[in-house]
């Protein structure tokens, strides 16, 4: 008997219109856990670099995190892992939401998706019943029309669908994939899932999922519970309201969006407008934001509501979270919310991605105005930031025109259209649009997770550590309960945050780059335990003291699973995970010339010290001076069929 | 008439936001062994969300009944038509009856009809499994005294046997048994 997981994967193969319930190996439980590990794994057995992204030989991993439908809380996370259009490299997706436990209690661990259907398809599972079924009356329809109208004719009020909308059918670089109340945003999968004609998935599950050691796991689960309680009551003191909770940022709780608005940079991530926030603009946004959110809500199993149900007239309903608030916002200079609110209903009924899309349009206008985009390109192009942004939105999503080109990302369009655009390209990594941050000095334990992260995302590799140095007078009171810090460097890191900002210990050369690494290498380790297990970052990763952290997971993972699994085993776990993704990606071309941030996220840059930061934190790792897991590394982890393709390809030379 | 102690879960609307952290926390309690095993579609309590309509209704599993309700019943919540089922197809209130017009309430694998018990154990919780876990006090736990009727209460295995018999009929039911009893 399984515990925890199913132990099968539901193969299907949509050239074919195949079908196969298929018992998977245990053994790769115990290497990779589940969710992220294990489809990185698919990713390397399945996907050779030279598979295209739209290619149906690509495939498209829909799975449930490990611990997903179990009782722990906020375990609901969908891991969506495939080759994006947009970095080329893998991409793993995530969403909250509802959909993993149900495909969970229907019997499958993941969804592998490979082929293209020959006309547009929806997929329905209802436990051991799966079909492929006929789309093409939901051809064009929104995101949440398609989930509405599959429920109606299903008549199965209790299917949980997640779907795309129109710029998933038309391969837009950055198409998201959405459920009513989540949406795996980043990097394209959206564009994949329309590249295989499949419109959605539908499930729908009733049986059991086990525990091994129940009672023990309930245990675990109540202290959490109770964890949660506390964290919500006793919000961390020191540093803005925003980053004082946990759940993700909770945008739709909170007015005060000082922090966000200052911080960050405006339009085409150009401008810091640092007397943006005032008592007039505070009054407006809270009235705009108390009159269209109707409740704050959240996911499965999770007491925290990140969530807000967004209604306004004449505007689809849907559930907003987040930085989303902002980004409609910021990318047009807009000064009010209202309008924000608005457009980020079209853009989710439509189903892109809320990082991105504003990004790309604000890359657009910047285009414009220099005169490398003319009216040739832009006919009757409105004079009004906003009206441009409506204008651009229909016209990207439909690929009509020059959108047909902006579809692809800021990276890719400045290259096609030429003319200069690549200099408006500054703010991608990877080739993917990275939220619009421009700051003074750089910041060295930032500067290695800006630059290394395999997600491409900061906010998927930060969390634990505060983003600037507590006032004093709150640091002592910071570490006193900081019982998440992992065995063995309670000192080291404790002292980090005393000392962190007094005299001569401040960034970017202090403290030690060794340190520095074993601070990212925390973060990074989190997310990716997280990732593999299906728990939402916003009770784990993500926030500073969270509910779930290196000591209590091993035992959640042992209780729920019935494998032993230590602290320093879970953790070897993370890495081994995170080298597989990362030599995922190095077949895929990926070396050191990639792992920088935009030229300008810094001021003030020091090429020779980052340069001895990069070394650092790859010999940390174990990998070459080009970002390459050496040898010794592969076959430490138990991967030596990566080091003999490393081999085959040229990547390593033998040894 | 006599004194007897309800125990009633009362559903605060307003606060519910569809977690539903209140099915996994019944349908674990209430699974052999205890926290076992998860599995919502055998929970005592389901909710009805509608998401984008700003509708969250826990519904309780309440009594068995052969027979379907002779009129149905729509609720209008913030100006939109809702029921418990499909809005479309099977018109249904939010009641807590386990009925031949729909499968809430039912058993995954025997159809055998789900009652909420308020997790009656000995010893007794504090309070039920889905009030505890439920931190947005959607759900919440009372006990009362109230003048009650003497009347003889079905227990568990009375209802279990009376929708058997209703299912496959008395003479299937009876056969069933005796051949068991013979058989162990």
């Amino acid at each position: 008997m399984r515990y925890a997981e199913t132990g099968y994967y539901l193969e299907v193969d949509l050239s074919r219109g195949s079908v196969e319930k298929v018992q998977s190996d245990p053994k790769l439980t115990e290497m990779y856990l589940g969710g992220l590990g294990t489809n990185a794994k698919l990713i390397w057995d399945r996907v050779p670099p030279e598979v295209d992204p739209f290619s149906p030989d690509n495939i498209l991993i829909f799975s449930a995190g490990l611990l997903c439908g179990s009782s722990a809380p906020g375990s609901n996370r969908t891991i969506i892992s495939s080759i994006s259009p947009q970095t080329r490299y893998m991409a793993f997706s995530m969403m909250g939401g509802f959909w993993a436990p149900e495909l969970k209690y229907a019997g499958y661990d993941k969804v592998i998706v490979k082929g293209r259907a020959p006309d547009l398809v929806y997929l329905w599972i209802n436990n051991d019943k799966v079909e492929i079924r006929d789309a093409s009356h939901l051809r064009g329809k929104s995101t949440y029309d398609t989930i509405h109208a599959i429920r109606r004719e299903l008549n199965e009020p209790h299917a949980e669908a997640l779907a795309i909308g129109l710029a998933g059918e038309n391969q837009v670089y950055f198409a998201s994939i959405e459920t009513e109340s989540s949406s795996a945003s980043r990097k394209g999968l959206g564009a994949v899932m329309g590249s295989k004609n499949l419109k959605a998935i539908a499930v729908r599950g009733t049986k059991d999922l086990y525990l091994a050691k129940p009672l023990e796991f309930m245990e675990e689960c109540n202290k959490v519970m109770d964890y949660i309680q506390f964290r919500l009551a006793n919000p961390i003191e020191g540093v803005p309201a925003i980053l004082a909770f946990i759940g993700s940022p909770q945008e739709m709780m909170l007015h005060d969006e000082k922090w966000h608005t200052m911080s960050f940079a405006w339009g085409n991530a150009r401008v810091r407008r640092m007397d943006f926030w005032n008592e007039k603009i505070e009054k407006e946004w809270t009235e705009t934001l108390e009159n269209a959110r109707k409740k704050l809500v959240g996911c499965y199993n999770c007491p925290v509501k990140c969530h807000g149900i967004i209604q306004l007239p004449g505007f689809p309903s849907y559930v907003m979270k987040c930085f989303s608030k902002l980004t409609y916002v910021m990318g047009a200079m807009a000064d009010d919310l209202d309008f924000g609110l608005k457009i980020a209903s079209i853009a989710q009924s439509y189903g892109v991605d809320g990082y991105s899309t504003p990004q790309v349009m604000a890359f657009a206008v910047e285009l414009y105005e220099a005169g490398i985009l003319t009216d040739q390109d832009l006919p009757n192009f409105p004079k009004d930031n906003r009206e441009r942004f409506y204008y651009l939105l229909d016209m990207i999503v439909k690929r009509e025109g020059i959108g047909d080109v902006l579809a692809k990302g800021v990276y890719w369009a400045a290259k096609e259209i030429g003319k200069g655009a690549e200099k408006f390209d500054h703010n991608t990594i990877k080739k993917h649009e990275q939220i619009p941050i421009k700051l003074g000095m750089l910041n060295p334990m930032y500067y290695l997770m800006w630059s290394t992260g395999e997600k491409v995302n900061i906010t998927q590799i930060e969390g634990q550590i505060p983003q600037a140095p507590l006032p004093k007078d709150y640091r002592e009171k910071f570490v006193q309960d900081w019982i998440q810090v992992p065995t063995g460097k309670e000192e080291r890191f404790k002292r980090f945050i005393l000392e962190w900002g007094d005299e001569g210990k401040q960034f970017p050369f202090w403290p030690e780059p060794e340190l520095l690494c074993e601070l990212v290498e925390w973060q990074e380790i989190m997310h990716y335990i997280d990732d593999c297990l299906g728990l939402c970052a916003g009770l784990s990763s993500f926030p500073l003291k969270p509910p779930y952290h290196i000591h209590n997971l091993p035992r959640l993972v042992s209780y729920a699973t019935g494998m032993d699994v230590t602290e320093e085993g879970l953790w070897e776990i993370a890495t081994r995970v995170r080298t597989l993704v990362r030599a995922n990606n190095n077949r895929r071309g990926l070396r050191r010339t990639e792992d920088k941030p935009p030229e300008d996220h810094w001021k003030k840059r020091f090429p020779e010290y980052e340069a001895k930061l990069m070394d650092t934190y790859y010999n940390y790792r174990g990998w070459n001076t080009e970002g390459i897991p050496k040898k010794e590394t592969l076959l430490r982890f138990g991967m030596p069929e990566v080091y003999q393709d490393f081999v085959k390809r040229g990547i390593l030379k033998e040894e | 008439m006599a004194k007897k102690t309800v125990k009633i879960i009362k559903v605060d609307l307003d606060k519910c936001h569809g977690c539903r952290a209140c099915e996994v926390a019944c349908a674990a309690y209430h699974a052999k062994p205890k926290y076992g095993a998860v599995n919502p579609a055998r929970s005592r309590v389901r909710v009805y969300r509608d998401e984008l309509k700003n509708v969250f209704v826990p519904v309780f599993g309440t009594f068995y009944t052969k027979s379907e309700c002779a009129a149905r019943h729509m609720y209008r919540i913030n100006g939109n038509d809702q029921s418990a089922y499909d809005e479309d197809m099977s018109v249904c209130s939010f009641c807590g009856a386990t009925c031949p017009s729909r499968d809430l309430f039912k058993e995954p694998d025997s159809g055998l009809p789900l009652k909420c018990d308020v997790c009656e154990s000995d010893p007794p919780l504090e309070k039920p499994m889905c009030v505890k876990w439920c931190l947005a006090d959607a759900l919440i736990y009372e006990e009362r005294e109230e003048e009650v009727e003497d009347q003889p209460e079905f227990d568990e295995v009375e209802v279990a046997i009376e929708s058997l018999v209703d299912k496959f009929g008395m003479e299937k039911v009876l056969d069933g048994l005796a051949r068991m009893s013979k058989s162990s």
